[in-house]
């Protein structure tokens, strides 16, 4: 069974706004969004600010990277370290921890963020 | 002919462990097992680990396919009722009938329950299998009080359990007048019981319990001297008793006080039946721990399958951690004078207790007792098992060595090659030596070939040593590599970015290393490029920790702080009223550091570069309090005001910090600088530390406070002020280039060959031939020093960075909030 989710493309910000493999936050409304610009692997990610590890706005100043033989691509939160999958928002340094991680496009230096 | 049937009855640890040497040496043999319990075998020496998240599974010493997949079969919940010697054949509670020839006793042994009145009633339970901790998991919800009866060693992991469970309040009741008494003394039960109490825990000694009071159901505790503790539920852990019953129904011999009489091959008055483990009973005693049970299974498969060997008593020592605290008790633990000479050592600040005992002439550890610290364990008890010679000063061995040389020491290469490294497994060192030089190169390895480690896991710590001690005396590099993307030590890397001049992350990355790099990585170049190449790193934004990308130090809630530098603590009336006027306009909490200067905390991300903006305007510069840099460099007032200084430490201590300011290194750096030997600038407990003397100077390095303070140690006495400055030149470059990631100087000392000699030799005498190079390269550090905050605030590019939300610079950040504390305001979140 196939089902197909609207999805509105939001403008985030210019292409220019996220440091080459880094992150920036977005305001959306009253949510804060981390968006990476990973230069390296020539993708962008998009996910929570907030780290539910101690319940701070912080993820989008944390360092991306990868892990494993996959090159899963990850975040660290720069409080205390923590790191979540870009792909699929799980705590990959072993807590219980998850966060929600979004679709992200770029078109013309343009970054939209997909909310479901 | 067909195969010998052997019948093991009872599944526990000793069970299991007898099937698996005996399936791993031959296959001649049908074997069957009965047991009592539902499940397979399990870990019964860590089950207090099930009420912290492991599951019954993860305590299974095996999986459920184990023995078929080894042919022997396997019949749980059915307890053997009965023994036929006559006809050798054993009689199951669910009705089978087997014929054996050889016969295993391993029935373990069941709690010791005391016949006391009212142990009947609900709410009384044992600690011996997962059953039992399903029954007191589910009482446990409703009761606020718990005890438990026995304060051995079971007693206290029950306690612990309790604890676990969310228990309130704990109590354990204790017959003898301390606690573990076969393990530790008098003093030693004090010290423990101290740190227990800290962790909530009501310990109650020389107490007999002479009813249990309620209804049905638990309500108190009632003691002999007729007081009372009200309780709601009680678990008794007041010793074992060796299940001999169906050995002692079968006519076998049996002690009066328990337990199945063996022989050295473990073998019962009945020549075809063996007891091993808990139940069984050599030289009158029973051993209750799992090693000297894994032996005694050991030496029944080796008679089994045609060897020869024996039991000959077991070495009971031991080290846990209990609720947190490490215990130890090794070799002949309770010796006393006059049969011996005793060494003790007692810090009741920290809670440590340390008591060996050595022999009379002073040339053999015989035993001791660790309580609080216990890293000594397993040198100790190789130093007892093997008769290694004590050194001369034996205090070293659980003081350490003080002052001086450092001291030869038993170190672990040192022990012979039958030395018994894992008692669990009988690892011997030969073993785990030769496994490393037929390849195996980590702890997972070692553990995979010889099965060292597996049991309590204790010797783990000895078994890596071994391993390193056994590749470094095969010429082989012992790696630390820096994380999975870079397959090099930080100073390998650091030499190789050096020559490459490689000036960014993303090259070092393509050169050296693999994959996108990670947040143990990143920051690791980006020290090595700016201890090499000083430039300014916010250029390379995004590899740098949260700290040194905003330069400031982040904070609770997302804010941030600011530390202008103060050199030597010296400050003007003027300068201070400009950080008095910034931090009021800026809405920041103001104190004191450590480190004699004034912390700024509460700052929006946004207000960074104008508030540092005003404050370079009013002469200030970055204070680097971001960054793993040159801190402070803290003094004393010194000669100038001091009616005892000696020299003006002030100002060595400004030009000491204005000369190292924005230096990189693997971790933070800090100095102080006093003006006599009383020591006001606690230089001592710095990475460098100058005392002033009559004659000059004396340079002290790799201290540091922190968690494990250590003092700084002593490498250059009187020295002038041009020679301190050139030996600390060299001495930091020195720590920067080779130490590993986040290394503080006084751990990257620990970890040096020939400790403060070695280093005494390349900095003093250069041994290395490196000085010259070490003072250019400290040089031009110093002479590409710039005030990173002042790159900021100068470019408008730079500055854009300082937002919150990149689609909305001027907003900050919402979710901070804060709420006010003694005139001034904290962060609320």
């Amino acid at each position: 069974m196939e089902t197909t989710i609207d999805i509105e493309w939001v403008l985030a910000c210019y292409t220019d706004d996220v440091p080459s493999n880094g992150g920036a936050c977005v305001k959306h409304g009253n949510e804060q969004i981390a968006i990476y610009n990973f230069t390296r692997r020539g993708e962008w990610f998009a996910t929570q600010n907030l780290c539910p590890h101690k319940q701070q706005m912080v993820l989008s100043r944390g360092m991306i990277g990868s892990e494993g033989d996959s090159c899963e691509p990850k975040v660290a939160c720069p409080f205390h370290k923590k790191t979540f999958s870009l792909l699929s928002g799980e705590c990959l340094s072993g807590d219980e921890l998850q966060i929600k991680t979004y679709p992200v496009q770029v078109l013309d230096g343009k970054v939209y963020i997909g909310i479901i | 002919m067909s195969q010998p049937t052997i019948v093991v009855v009872g599944n526990g640890m000793v069970g299991y462990k007898f099937c698996e040497k005996l399936v791993s040496r031959s296959n001649q043999f049908n074997i069957i097992v009965f047991g009592e319990e539902p499940r397979i075998a399990y870990d019964r020496v860590h089950l207090s680990e099930y009420f912290n998240g492991k599951s019954a599974d993860d305590l299974s010493l095996s999986s459920s396919s184990w023995y078929a997949d080894n042919g022997i079969s396997l019949h749980l919940d059915d307890p053997i009722q009965e023994i036929n010697r006559i006809d050798k054949t054993v009689h199951s509670l669910k009705g089978a009938t087997i014929n054996y020839d050889y016969l295993v006793l391993a029935t373990g042994s069941s709690p010791f329950v005391p016949n006391i009145e009212g142990i009947e009633k609900n709410g009384v339970f044992v600690y011996r299998t997962i059953e039992d901790l399903d029954l007191i998991r589910d009482y446990a919800v409703n009761a606020k009080v718990g005890a438990v009866m026995g304060g051995g060693l079971l007693g206290l992991e029950a306690a612990k359990a309790l604890i676990d469970l969310g228990i309130k309040e704990t109590h354990v009741i204790e017959f003898a007048p301390r606690l573990m008494p076969r393990q530790i003394d008098s003093a030693g039960s004090a010290m423990l019981q101290s740190k227990l109490k800290q962790f909530g825990l009501s310990i109650h000694l020389n107490k007999s319990t002479s009813e249990i009071t309620g209804s049905d159901k638990i309500e108190a505790l009632k003691f002999n001297d007729d007081t009372l503790l009200p309780v709601d539920m009680l678990v008794i852990s007041a010793g074992i008793r060796p299940r001999d019953e169906l050995a002692k129904l079968a006519g076998l011999q049996t002690s009066s006080r328990g337990g199945i009489v063996v022989n050295e091959k473990m073998q019962t008055s009945d020549e075809h039946i063996f007891a091993i483990g808990e139940c069984a009973l050599y030289n009158s005693m029973i051993y209750g721990l799992v090693a000297p049970g894994y032996e005694m299974a050991d030496i029944v498969v080796t008679h089994l399958t045609g060897g020869d060997k024996s039991f000959y008593g077991y070495d009971m020592s031991t080290k846990l951690k209990l609720i947190g605290v490490d215990v130890a008790s090794f070799g002949d633990a309770f010796i006393t004078e006059p049969d011996c000479r005793t060494i003790v050592f007692e810090d009741t600040h920290k809670g440590i207790y340390k008591r060996i005992n050595i022999s009379n002439n002073g040339k053999y550890l015989l035993g001791g007792i660790l309580v609080g610290e216990a890293e000594a364990y397993n040198i100790l008890l190789q130093t007892v098992n093997n008769k290694i010679l004590l050194p001369p000063n034996p205090e070293d061995l659980i003081l350490g060595s003080r002052g001086g040389e450092a001291s030869e020491g038993a170190g672990v290469m040192n022990l012979p090659d039958d030395a018994l490294i894992c008692s669990c497994e009988a690892v011997s060192k030969l073993a785990i030596c030769s496994a490393v030089n037929e390849g195996a190169s980590g702890i997972d390895d070692i553990k995979k070939c010889t099965k060292a480690g597996t049991g309590c896991g204790g010797c783990v710590p000895l078994v890596k040593d071994l391993i390193a001690g056994t590749m470094k005396a095969n010429g082989q590099y012992v790696k630390n590599v820096i994380c999975e993307h870079f397959d090099y030590s930080r100073q390998e890397l650091f030499d190789m970015v050096k020559i490459n001049k490689l000036k960014n992350y993303d090259l070092v990355l393509d050169h050296f290393g693999k994959g996108d790099g990670c947040e143990v990585c990143k920051p690791a170049v980006a020290s090595i490029l700016s201890s090499l190449w000083n430039d300014v790193i916010v250029k390379q934004d995004t590899i740098q920790d949260s700290n040194d990308r905003y330069l400031a130090n982040i904070q609770k809630g997302g804010t941030y702080s600011v530390v202008p530098r103060i050199p030597g603590g010296e400050i003007t009336p003027d300068k201070l009223i400009v950080i008095g006027q910034v931090a009021k306009k800026y809405g920041l909490y103001t104190k004191i550091t450590g480190g004699q200067r004034i912390d700024m905390f509460g700052a929006h991300v946004n207000d960074l570069p104008a508030i540092w903006e005003e404050l370079i305007n009013a002469g200030f510069e970055s204070g680097h309090a971001y960054g793993k840099s040159l801190r402070t460099v803290k003094s004393c007032v010194g000669s100038t005001w001091c009616r005892y200084g000696l020299h003006d430490s002030v100002s060595f201590a400004i030009e000491i910090e204005e000369r190292y300011k924005g230096v990189r290194s693997p971790h933070k750096l800090k100095g102080g600088v006093s003006g006599c030997v009383r020591e006001c600038a606690e230089a001592q407990a710095k990475d460098f530390g100058i005392i002033a003397t009559e004659k000059g100077w004396n340079l002290y390095v790799c201290g540091n406070g922190g968690s494990k303070p250590q003092h700084a140690q002593l490498l250059a006495t009187d020295i002038d002020s041009a020679t301190c400055i050139k030996y600390l030149d060299r001495f930091l470059m020195f720590y920067i280039k080779t130490a590993d990631p986040l290394t503080r100087t006084a751990t990257w000392l620990n970890k040096m060959d020939g400790g403060i000699a070695y280093l005494k030799n390349v900095i003093i005498n250069n041994s290395l031939d490196i000085n010259e190079q070490l003072e250019e390269e400290m040089q031009h550090l110093v002479n590409t020093y710039h005030c990173e905050w002042k790159e900021v605030v100068e470019n408008n590019e730079l500055r854009k960075r300082f937002v919150h939300f990149v689609n909305a610079p001027e907003e900050k950040n919402p979710a901070i909030k804060f709420e006010p504390m003694r005139e001034q305001v904290k962060a609320k979140w």
